[in-house]
Formats: structure tokens, sequence, C-alpha cells
């Protein structure tokens, strides 16, 4: 694995990916970028009554981070790719965090809608980062319909419950030959590391940073957390094995 | 003229650009898309794509989200 990341020939300065979601206040947000240092901040898209002045967009603007705006909060294809391409317009990046949920509830994706979704985009010259489950079959049904990376979820949104499944994501990062990043579930540190470890290109947190007791400390945090569980991945982790083997010489003890 | 906007009836009349300037206070705002009945109105046509009775327009910007 490179040492930096590239999503459709884009390289990006960090492989931890920044949710703003749930901040109590937006003013702590420059503080969380700096300690974060994320490759991507994501934004969602809302109807409006004002500008954004002096708001959220000057803040990420002032901050030099590339804005990845998500499609969150749509139930259907049609709301996710209407919402993608007024985010294209307001935001001038064609790059989208997709998501389509199947209810309010469990906020799991819909396969059908979103594989729907992705292939409209990606005619529409999007670059499409879907949000899906932990199964490879899909992950490599977005990656055919062109996706330029597959975002599975380590557990449902906002839960911080980690990564429930880590065979299905390394199943996914073996499936796919985009890049995967983590996506949803991640509670603290360990959550990011492992989630490298398995394999994955990059992690995004929202909920585990902004609901944080200090967001600015957990932004930290999960920075070096997946910069730890990259290198860690490309160190080569020794096999688990069920009995003990000393790594001292047996050989002249004084017994 | 009735039209809906951000799914709220609304009587206005003229062009995209005037109904930013009427809301928002701006014609040509930074960081806002508009879609009337669920097409992209780009912004450079604001100024000149006149609404019409019965549209469906979308305002919306970015908000903080995961």
């Amino acid at each position: 694995m490179s040492r930096t990341l590239k999503i459709a020939g884009r390289d990006l300065s960090s492989r931890l990916f920044l949710g703003t979601g749930g901040l109590p206040h937006l003013a702590l947000l420059p503080a969380v970028i700096d300690a974060a240092e994320p490759g991507l901040v994501t934004v969602s898209m809302r109807r409006t009554s004002s500008t954004a002045a002096g708001g959220l967009l000057e803040t990420l603007r002032a901050a030099k981070v590339p804005i990845l705006p998500n499609t969150a909060g749509c139930l259907s294809a049609r709301e996710a790719v209407l919402t993608a391409e007024l985010a294209r317009e307001a935001l001038e990046t064609d790059w989208v965090k997709l998501e389509v949920i199947g209810d309010e509830t469990s906020l799991m994706p819909d396969a059908v809608e979103l594989v729907e979704a992705a292939e409209q985009l990606v005619r529409k010259g999007f670059t499409v980062l879907p949000y899906t489950t932990d199964d490879p079959v899909l992950a490599r049904r977005l990656a055919d319909a062109g996706c330029a990376a597959v975002m599975p979820l380590g557990s449902p949104i906002g839960s911080g419950l980690g990564i429930l499944n880590p065979h299905a994501i390394e199943a996914v990062v073996a499936a796919v030959d985009v890049p995967v990043v983590l996506d949803a579930g991640v509670g603290t540190a360990s959550d990011a590391a492992l989630a490298m470890e398995l394999g994955c290109s990059a992690v995004l947190a929202a909920t585990a940073v902004t609901r944080a007791d200090d967001p600015v400390a957990m932004a930290r945090a999960l920075r070096l957390a997946v910069e730890a569980g990259h290198a860690a991945r490309g160190a080569g982790r020794i096999p688990r094995q069920a009995v003990a083997r000393a790594s001292s010489p047996m050989a002249g003890r004084i017994a | 003229m009735k039209i809906t906007v951000n799914s709220e009836p609304t009587e206005v009349s003229g062009t995209v650009a005037d109904l930013l300037e009427a809301r928002i206070g701006d014609r040509r705002p930074s960081g806002i898309a508009v879609a009337v009945d669920e097409e992209i109105v780009p912004r450079d046509d604001w100024a000149r794509w006149q609404l019409q009775d019965g549209h469906v327009v979308e305002i919306v910007t970015a908000v903080q989200g995961g």
C-alpha cells in the first residue's frame, strides 16, 4: 500500500475523512480539522432560506480541505441523484458520497436503489463513493458500476459499535480493486486502527469525533490511529496461533 | 402566480434570480443550488430563467453532515 491515497486519480493528503455532522458548535470545526488533518470533509445538502455566509462553507474553504457532499437522508435513487446534482452545482465538485438508505430507523443502505443511483451518477460524470453494507458482492457491483471507491459500514451509522464483522470488511477489500473506506460505526481510535489493519484504504468518522466529550482530542486520536493501522497493515502482522512461542532463546539458561 | 419553494406555497413572479433576491437578499448567492421541477437550473441561467405557475422549486445549500 502506498503512503498517499489516490481516488479517481486525485491524491488525498490523509486517509482519515471527517464528517461534520453532530458538532455542538460550528466554531469548534476549525480546531477539529486542524487536529484531524482530514483528506476530505463531508457535508450534507439541505433546503435553505439564507446563504451559508459566515458559516460552514467559509470555514471549510478557509481550512483548504476538499469538500465531499453526501446524499444523506435520501430514500430513493431519484432523490439521491437530484441531491448529487444540486451539490455539484452549489459546491462545484463532481465528487459525491452516495447514500441511499432503506429506512430512517436502521439507516441501512438500500442495495437496489444504491446501485441504480450509482449507475446514473457515473453516467452523469460524477466521482461516486457509495456508502454500502459490508457485503462483498454488493461492493463488487458498485465497483463494476464505475464507483471510484466503496464505503462499507462497520456497524450502523452513529452507533459507535466499531467493526462488527471484520471478516466481511476483509472480504470487501479482497473483492474490489477500488479503495475501500470504512464508513460508519467508528466509536474510538482502536476501531479506526482495525479498519486500516484489515486493509481499508481510509476511514470516515463523523459522530466518533463530533459527539466525543472532547472532539478535538478525538480527532487527533483518530488521525494517529489511522496512521498506525495503515503502518501495521504495511508491516505485516504475525499469524495468530493458539500456542505460545518463546522469543528468547531456550539455550544457555542458568538453570 | 403560485409556486412551491422548499415545499412552501409562495406567491412570486419573475426569474429564479428575482426569487433568490426576495428570499435571500442576493441574486447570485454562492454555495447555493436551485432545482425547478427536479431539474437543476445552472447558476448562469438564474437571471433569465422565468418561473411559471405551479413550478416546484428547491433551494439548497451545504450544512454540517456525515
